[in-house]
C-alpha cells in the first residue's frame, strides 16, 4: 500500500480518513464506523464486504450524506470528495453535490424509482434540477445515457413506467440517472442483490465499462464474495464497524491475512459438489406427478391473466436424500414447495405422501398428513410471531396432534439442544434472537412435528455468509440424524452444491433438468442451466485458498 | 421423539443467547413521553367521574319551575334556566351520562362485530366478496337518514339511537380489520401455523387477532367520538333520546328558540360536547402515536 499511497491520493475521487460515527444511546455498540480510512481512486473499483451490522451501508450513506446526524453523528475523522470535505457542508450544499459530482445506486431499484412518473422524465429530472440544459438538450442528453447503459429501444423506453420494466432495466435506468452528470464518484449499494443470477452478471459487466470508459471511481458494497471476485479491483473488509483488511482483491480473496477475513473466505460455499454418500432409492418419502398450478383466472368480477407457474412437474424425494430446486425469481421452485406443503392448492396433479395423495384432500382429511411435511421459510425475521414466545411457538405443533403440554416442551428442550441453542431460551421472544438464531428456531419448530419431509424454502437466502455455513451443516445434519427427505429451494447455485444430492431446475415452471449435483454441475445439458452456471459470479475464483 | 439424542457432536457448543430484556416500557414512562394520552385521559376521566357521581349533587334536572324561566347564570343556578324552569346545570351534567354511554356502546358493539366479520371476510376467500359487497350497501346509507328511519318505524329509545348510529360504522371497522388480515396471513409464521395443523379458529385468533388490536383501539376511540356527536344531532333534530332524558342534543335543541335572549341554554351544554369529544380525540390520537408510530409520521 506504501509504494502507490501518493499517487493514489493524487489522483483519488474520494478519501475517508478516520472516519468515525457514533451510534444513539442504547445501540449494542458505541460506533456504527470506527477509525475507518480507505481511498478510491478515478477508475477504480472498491469492494466494501462485510457482514450485515458491519457498518458498510453508514459508510456510504455518511458519504453520501444521506444519515440522520440526530441518530448518527460523524465525530472524528474527514471524508473528503475530489479535495472537498463533505462532512461540515449544509444540506443545501449536499444536494448540489448529490448527482452532480457523487451518485448513488441502491438494492431495490423498484423502491428507488417513482412509480407514477415516466423512466426518461425521471432522468431528466436529475439534470433540469443540476444543469441550464433546455428541455431538448435533456430529452437528447436522456437517450443518450440510456443508450450508454444499454438499453434497448431508448425512444421508446423513456415513455415507459417503472413497473412496465424488468428488474434488470429498471437497475440499469438507476444507472443512468446516476450517470447523466458524469459524476466522479458512483456509489453502489447490493445493487445487484435483488436481481436474478443472470441479470446480475449483465448489470456487473455494465458498471466495469462504464467505469472503464467514464474513469468514475465506484465504490461498491456488497456481502457476496463471488460479485467481490468479478468486479473488484481492491477490496475493504469491515467487521463491526472497523475495517479490518484492505488491498488488491486478488491479494484478499486469494490470501487472506485478518483472522476473520480468512473466517469468511472459508465459507463461502464452493460451486464444486463435494462428493456425498449415495441415497437409496427404494425408500420414497414424496412423490409430486405431474404437479400443475395456474393463477388468476375467472371471478366473479374479474377475470384475470393465466399465469401456469408450475407446469407438469415430476419429483422423487427419498428418505435422507436432499433434493435441490434451483432457478431465478419467477421459476416456480416455492410455488412447487408450497403445494407440497398444501398452503396453496395445485391446480392437478398427485402428491404422493406415504402412499397417500394429499393433492386434493380438504382442510379435515388433511391434518394427519400436515405434521408428515414440514417447511422453513427464507425471512426468520417474519417466521416466527413476535407476540409469542419461542416456546410457544415450537410447542403449539405438537399440541395440535395431541401431545400434552408437558411433553410438548420436553421435546421442544431436547430440540433446542439439537439446533445448538440454549433450551431456556424457550421462554424468550423472538425480536432477542439473531437471524441465524431464530433459523434454528424455526428449524426446532419443524423437527418438533417429526416430519418425513422438510422442506427450506430458501431458507439460508437472507443469512450472513459465516451464519449461512453453520444452518446449512446444521440442515445437513437433521436429515441424517433424523433420515428425513429434503427438499432445497434455493437460488444460489454455490449453496445448492454444497448440500444437495440432486438437482433440479426449474425455468418459468417447468422442470428443464434433472441429475445427480456433481452431473449436473459438470455438465449441465440444457442451456438455461449451462447459463445459470456461466453467470454464477466468481466461478472462476478460489476463495481463500492461499490461506489454507 | 423417544429416539431424540439430546446433543450431537457437531452442535455441542449452545450458541449464546441475548440475556432477557425487559420489553414493556412502564405506564409512567409511556404517559410521559405522550403527553395527550395523559390530557385527553385526565379530561375524559373528569367527564366520566361527573356523568357518574355528579347527578348527586345536582337538583331534579326534569323538575319545572315557571316562576323561575329563562333566568340567567347565577350562584342559584349556575347555568341559567331553559323556557320551563328547568336547572340547565343539572340537565347538562345529566347529560354527560347519555352521551357516554351512546359513545361507549356504539364503538365497542360496532367494534366487536366489525372484527368478527372482518376476521372472517379478510380469512375465508370465498366470503370475502359476498361480505365486502353487504358493506359497501351498508356504507352508502347515511347515517342520519337511517337514524331517523329506525326511530320513526320502532319508537325513540336508546337502543334504536344506539342501533342506528352504530350500523354506518361497522363497515368501516370491517374494511379495517380486513386489510390487517390480508396482509398478516401472508406472514410465514401464519403459515407454519396452518402447515402444523393448527385449527382455522386457533390461527385466527392466536396469531391474526392480536394484529389488530392496536389499530382497533385507536378506530374505537374516534367512532366514540362521532357517535357522541351524532347523538347530539340527532336530539337537536328532534329524532334522538326522547325528550323526557336530558340530553346535550335534545337540550340544544330546546334552547334553539330563546337563542337570541338566553343563548346560556345552548352556550354549556356545547361546551360539554366540544369538550368530551375533544378528550376522546386527543386520547385516540395519542394511542395512535404510541401503538402505530409508523401511521402516525404518516398522518
Amino acid at each position: 500500500m506504501s509504494r502507490d499511497d501518493a499517487k493514489r491520493t493524487d489522483t483519488s475521487v474520494l478519501s475517508i480518513r478516520g472516519l468515525t460515527v457514533r451510534l444513539p444511546e442504547g445501540a449494542d455498540r458505541d460506533f456504527a464506523v470506527e477509525d475507518v480510512s480507505f481511498e478510491v481512486g478515478a477508475g477504480e473499483i472498491v469492494c466494501v464486504v462485510g457482514e450485515s451490522g458491519s457498518g458498510k451501508s453508514v459508510t456510504a450513506h455518511t458519504v453520501m450524506g444521506l444519515i440522520p446526524r440526530k441518530d448518527l453523528t460523524p465525530v472524528a475523522g474527514e471524508v473528503l470528495l475530489q479535495g472537498d470535505e463533505l462532512l461540515t457542508k449544509s444540506e443545501t450544499q449536499l444536494r448540489a453535490l448529490r448527482g452532480e459530482r457523487m451518485a448513488m445506486i441502491f438494492q431495490e431499484p423498484m423502491t428507488a424509482l417513482n412509480p407514477v412518473m415516466k423512466v426518461g422524465d425521471q432522468i431528466a429530472e436529475m439534470l433540469e434540477i443540476h444543469s441550464p440544459m433546455s428541455a431538448q438538450e435533456r430529452n437528447t442528453r436522456v437517450l443518450e445515457v440510456m443508450q450508454d447503459v444499454n438499453l434497448p429501444e431508448p425512444e421508446q423506453l423513456f415513455h415507459s413506467y417503472p413497473h412496465q420494466l424488468s428488474g434488470g432495466q429498471r437497475q440499469r435506468i438507476m444507472i443512468a440517472m446516476a450517470l447523466a452528470l458524469e459524476p466522479g464518484l458512483l456509489i453502489a449499494d447490493e445493487p445487484t442483490t435483488a436481481l436474478d443470477v443472470t441479470t446480475q452478471a449483465q448489470i456487473l459487466e455494465l458498471i466495469k465499462d462504464i467505469q472503464r470508459r467514464h474513469g468514475t471511481g465506484v465504490m461498491f458494497i456488497t456481502h457476496d464474495f463471488g460479485v467481490v471476485a468479478e468486479i473488484a479491483d481492491r477490496v475493504i473488509v469491515m467487521q463491526h464497524g472497523k475495517v479490518v483488511e484492505q488491498g488488491a482483491a486478488a491479494e484478499v480473496i486469494g490470501s487472506p491475512q485478518h483472522p476473520y477475513t480468512r473466517m469468511l473466505m472459508a465459507s463461502v460455499p464452493s460451486l464444486t459438489p463435494p462428493a456425498r454418500e449415495a441415497v437409496d432409492v427404494e425408500r420414497p418419502a414424496l412423490t409430486a406427478r405431474n404437479l400443475n398450478k395456474t393463477y388468476g383466472s375467472l371471478g366473479w368480477f374479474k377475470r384475470g391473466r393465466e399465469v401456469h407457474a408450475a407446469q407438469n412437474v415430476e419429483l422423487v424425494v427419498h428418505r435422507g436424500e436432499t433434493l435441490g430446486v434451483v432457478g431465478e425469481s419467477g421459476s416456480g421452485k416455492s410455488t412447487v414447495a408450497r403445494c407440497i406443503v398444501r398452503l396453496i392448492d395445485p391446480t392437478a396433479g398427485e402428491i404422493m405422501i406415504a402412499g397417500n395423495n394429499i393433492a386434493g384432500l380438504g382442510e379435515r382429511a388433511l391434518r394427519p398428513y400436515r405434521r408428515d411435511v414440514q417447511i422453513v421459510f427464507q425471512d426468520p425475521y417474519r417466521s416466527l410471531n413476535p407476540r409469542r414466545t419461542v416456546g410457544q411457538s415450537i410447542v403449539e405443533g405438537p399440541m395440535n396432534f395431541g401431545l400434552t403440554k408437558q411433553d410438548a416442551i420436553v421435546r421442544a428442550r431436547d430440540l433446542m439442544n439439537v439446533v445448538g441453542l440454549s433450551p431456556d431460551a424457550l421462554e424468550r421472544f423472538p425480536h432477542q434472537f439473531s437471524g441465524g438464531q431464530r433459523q434454528r428456531i424455526c428449524i426446532a419448530r419443524a423437527l418438533a412435528m417429526e416430519p418425513k419431509v422438510l422442506i427450506a424454502d430458501e431458507a439460508v437466502s437472507a443469512l450472513d455468509v459465516s451464519v449461512q455455513a453453520q444452518v446449512l451443516e446444521l440442515l445437513d445434519d437433521v436429515r441424517q440424524r433424523f433420515d428425513l427427505a429434503m427438499l432445497f429451494i434455493t437460488h444460489d447455485l454455490r449453496v445448492a452444491a454444497q448440500v444437495c444430492d440432486r438437482i433440479m431446475v426449474m425455468q418459468r415452471g417447468v422442470v428443464v433438468e434433472q441429475g445427480r449435483t456433481a452431473e449436473v454441475y459438470a455438465s449441465p445439458s440444457h442451456a438455461y442451466t449451462k447459463s445459470l452456471l456461466a453467470a454464477a459470479p466468481g466461478r472462476n475464483t478460489t476463495f481463500g485458498a492461499a490461506a489454507e | 421423539m423417544t429416539d431424540t439424542p439430546t446433543s450431537s457432536g457437531k452442535t455441542d457448543e449452545l450458541l449464546a443467547v441475548p440475556p432477557s430484556s425487559a420489553s414493556d416500557p412502564n405506564l409512567a414512562v409511556l404517559l410521559w413521553r405522550h403527553p395527550s394520552i395523559f390530557w385527553g385521559g385526565i379530561l375524559l376521566s373528569i367527564m366520566v367521574l361527573i356523568a357518574i357521581f355528579g347527578p348527586l349533587f345536582t337538583g331534579d334536572p326534569i323538575e319545572l319551575n315557571p316562576i323561575k324561566r329563562l333566568k340567567p347564570p347565577s350562584g342559584e343556578s349556575w347555568f341559567g334556566t331553559d323556557y320551563l324552569g328547568r336547572d340547565t346545570f343539572a340537565r347538562v351534567i345529566y347529560g354527560a351520562r347519555v352521551s357516554l354511554v351512546v359513545g361507549l356502546a356504539v364503538s365497542i358493539i360496532a367494534v366487536s362485530i366489525g372484527l368478527v366479520v372482518g376476521m372472517v371476510s379478510g380469512y375465508i376467500r370465498a366470503l370475502d366478496a359476498v361480505i365486502m359487497r353487504v358493506m359497501d350497501g351498508l356504507m352508502s346509507i347515511p347515517g342520519i337518514l337511517l337514524a331517523i328511519a329506525l326511530i320513526s318505524l320502532s319508537g325513540a329509545t336508546m337502543m334504536t339511537v344506539v342501533t342506528a348510529i352504530m350500523i354506518p360504522e361497522i363497515p368501516r371497522v370491517v374494511r379495517l380489520v380486513r386489510s390487517v388480515v390480508l396482509s398478516v396471513r401472508e406472514e410465514p409464521y401464519v403459515e407454519a401455523a396452518i402447515a402444523s395443523g393448527t385449527k382455522l379458529h386457533l390461527v385466527l385468533i392466536r396469531h391474526i387477532l392480536p394484529n389488530t388490536i392496536a389499530p382497533l383501539i385507536v378506530l374505537a376511540t374516534y367512532i366514540c367520538g362521532s357517535a357522541m356527536l351524532t347523538e347530539s344531532i340527532l336530539g337537536f333534530i328532534g329524532a334522538g333520546i326522547p325528550p323526557e332524558i336530558p340530553s346535550w342534543g335534545n337540550i340544544m335543541s330546546e334552547g334553539r328558540t330563546y337563542f337570541q335572549l338566553s343563548p346560556w341554554i345552548i352556550f354549556y351544554p356545547g361546551i360539554a360536547l366540544a369538550i368530551t369529544v375533544l378528550a376522546v380525540n386527543v386520547v385516540g390520537d395519542g394511542l395512535r402515536d404510541t401503538l402505530d408510530p409508523r401511521i402516525a409520521r404518516k398522518m
